[in-house]
């Protein structure tokens, strides 16, 4: 039983990781939060819908269809909508409130197209089966769904830490000006990153669409993702990741053990905890740092 | 008129309480809050259950909730008011979900997803008319006052504002209780008209109108937010198309996003309409009209 709530919160805390390690990323370079990120989620899930339904059964394909298109959306919207708004240099907040705005027109363009109700992943394509383990039943989808999050999760940290454009974007969480001054293309720079941001959000739409289903309010899930941020110190990725994965254990603990409809209050409940006792998260250094 | 109107016109005066109250928040103050129908919740949920109870006077009841709602938006406040960054706008984020679910989880006492019926009734349009009077008079006065204009430069630059002496997150959080107070009242108000509570009349997407509206209808411009009230609300009440609420929030979005790259400070941002510039309006559409008319001569 402990063994099968384990897996099953770090499945989920390992989705929450890709959304929130997109937000972090967004967030240390740019500086605002991205409502935008939720509607790519919830995308993803109904890009992977369709493609199982109405292109092929494959799961594969699903999964690379959610990520391609996943970052592709999400680079539309820093193009037509954030980019025009920066080279305005708005304030901060209109950003978010431009965020805002896309995740209305998305979330109703849903509803009103392809209807308000719960799409389900076709059945019979994925392994329901569960591994019998130490007297505990593991579900195979759940193993999936951790491997390749860390395995994607390991693939941006390493582009992040190893690469020439990796160094680029750690050089503009710390400062975007001085990167520009030292020759690097900060515009370019922000569409890549909100293409990784994009893509990671996908496949997270698309296992949310796996383990739950595709419905238009699936991107009320991100607000996990911002939890997850602050909790492990908003603006880092490592501590982005860290936190989501505490998060999604201790919200499966507590809808396992307690009531799994109180799993969203605690989650507010520890938000409220870490700015009131520790701000700057479990790995934040200072407010003033990012990345 | 019939009384299908006069209850669209209280239901639309009972909203702009909100409205008022989220203005003052983002409007004036420039602090983002997603999530301000959780204390609109609050004020409703109290003082319909302090009636039911306690059966005391509407009106200490309908006090009652305001008090609840805004002790509850000091408490969200307070470690949230104190950091710079996106904290606040997440806090309230999570905060109006998580109320919605409280609701849902105590079940026994808020009668959780079936709803609340029974409340009981109060409120004539009358009334309030008179109490939207009252709160546009008081919020006027404040903003006026030493405390509504440190709150305005705190918008307009905070480290500034810090440099003049004035207590940024004291500030803050005198603006976030007053809202929290208008919403509360307006919450309360609204469970005693309506009759009837249900935690789907305080989810997302009534945080959502109440922060459009406002950027509507201008940032930092009461009469702004009174205009895009009384415009916006009962609106979707006259049209009745199908799937209007979705079509309806789309096109929200699509005129914000236009507001933000056109015309960024909203409809009537950072000016109030005065009888004063109504007069000199057409005073000066006078002199043109003659203008143009004696050169046709």
């Amino acid at each position: 039983m402990l063994l099968q709530q384990i897996v099953n919160g770090l499945s989920i805390g390992s989705i929450y990781a890709l959304m929130a390690v997109g937000y972090s990323l967004i967030y240390s370079l740019m500086n605002f939060t991205n409502f935008a990120h939720g509607v790519v989620v919830t995308l993803g899930a109904y890009f992977g819908f369709y493609s199982l339904t109405l292109l092929s059964p494959s799961i594969a394909l699903a999964f690379i269809i959610a990520l391609v298109l996943g970052g592709i959306v999400s680079s539309i919207i820093e193009l037509t909508t954030y980019r025009p708004l920066l080279q305005k240099n708005s304030k901060r907040s209109y950003l978010v409130i431009a965020g805002l705005g896309i995740q209305i027109i998305v979330e109703n363009l849903i509803i009103i197209l392809l209807g308000g109700r719960f799409k389900t992943y076709p059945s019979g394509l994925f392994n329901t089966e569960s591994i019998y383990f130490f007297g505990s039943h593991i579900g195979v989808i759940d193993l999936y769904i951790l491997l390749i999050s860390i395995l994607l999760l390991i693939s941006v940290e390493l582009y992040i830490n190893c690469t020439r454009n990796g160094l680029a974007i750690r050089s503009a969480a710390y400062s975007t000006d001085v990167t520009s001054i030292m020759g690097v293309d900060v515009d370019k720079l922000m569409i890549k990153v909100f293409l990784i941001a994009g893509m990671l959000a996908g496949i997270a739409g698309y296992f949310l669409g796996i383990k739950y289903t595709a419905y238009p309010q699936l991107s009320a899930l991100t607000n996990k993702a911002f939890i997850s941020a602050v909790l492990g110190g908003l603006g880092s990725l490592t501590g982005s990741v860290v936190g989501a994965i505490i998060l999604g254990l201790l919200e499966t603990f507590v809808s396992g053990y307690i009531s799994s409809s109180l799993r969203d209050i605690f989650s507010f409940g520890l938000l409220v905890l870490v700015l009131l006792f520790r701000p700057t998260g479990i790995m934040g250094k200072s407010l003033d740092d990012k990345a | 008129m019939n009384e299908y109107f006069i209850g669209v016109i209280a239901l639309t005066g009972i909203q702009l309480i909100a409205m008022l109250g989220v203005s003052l928040l983002t409007g004036f103050t420039g602090l983002y809050s997603f999530g301000h129908a959780g204390f609109m919740a609050i004020g409703g949920y109290t003082s319909a259950l302090v009636v039911k109870y306690l059966h005391i006077p509407i009106f200490c009841s309908v006090a009652t909730g305001v008090l609840v709602a805004t002790l509850v938006g000091i408490a969200i406040g307070y470690p949230a008011l104190r950091l710079k960054g996106d904290y606040f706008l997440i806090a309230t984020l999570g905060f109006g979900e998580a109320v919605r679910q409280i609701i849902e989880y105590a079940q026994n006492l808020t009668g959780g997803a079936k709803g609340l019926p029974d409340v009981a009734k109060a409120f004539e349009l009358p009334t309030i008319i008179l109490i939207d009077i009252l709160v546009i008079i008081i919020l006027v006065n404040f903003l006026r006052s030493t405390h509504g204009r440190n709150c305005i430069a705190i918008r307009e630059e905070e480290t500034a504002a810090q440099a003049m002496g004035i207590d940024i997150t004291r500030y803050k959080t005198i603006s976030l209780a007053i809202s929290c107070a208008l919403t509360g009242l307006s919450g309360a108000m609204m469970a005693h008209f309506m009759q009837y509570l249900h935690p789907s009349m305080f989810g997302m997407m009534v945080s959502d109108m109440l922060i459009i509206t406002v950027i509507l209808g201008g940032l930092g411009s009461i009469t702004g937010t009174i205009l895009a009230t009384c415009i916006l609300v009962p609106l979707p009440e006259l049209l009745r198309i199908e799937n209007i609420q979705s079509w309806r929030m789309v096109a929200y979005g699509v005129i914000i996003l236009l507001i933000l790259q056109f015309k960024p400070s909203g409809l009537y941002g950072y000016k109030e309409l005065t009888f004063k510039q109504i007069k000199k309006y057409i005073a000066n559409l006078k002199t043109r009209l003659n203008r143009r008319g004696k050169s046709f001569d």
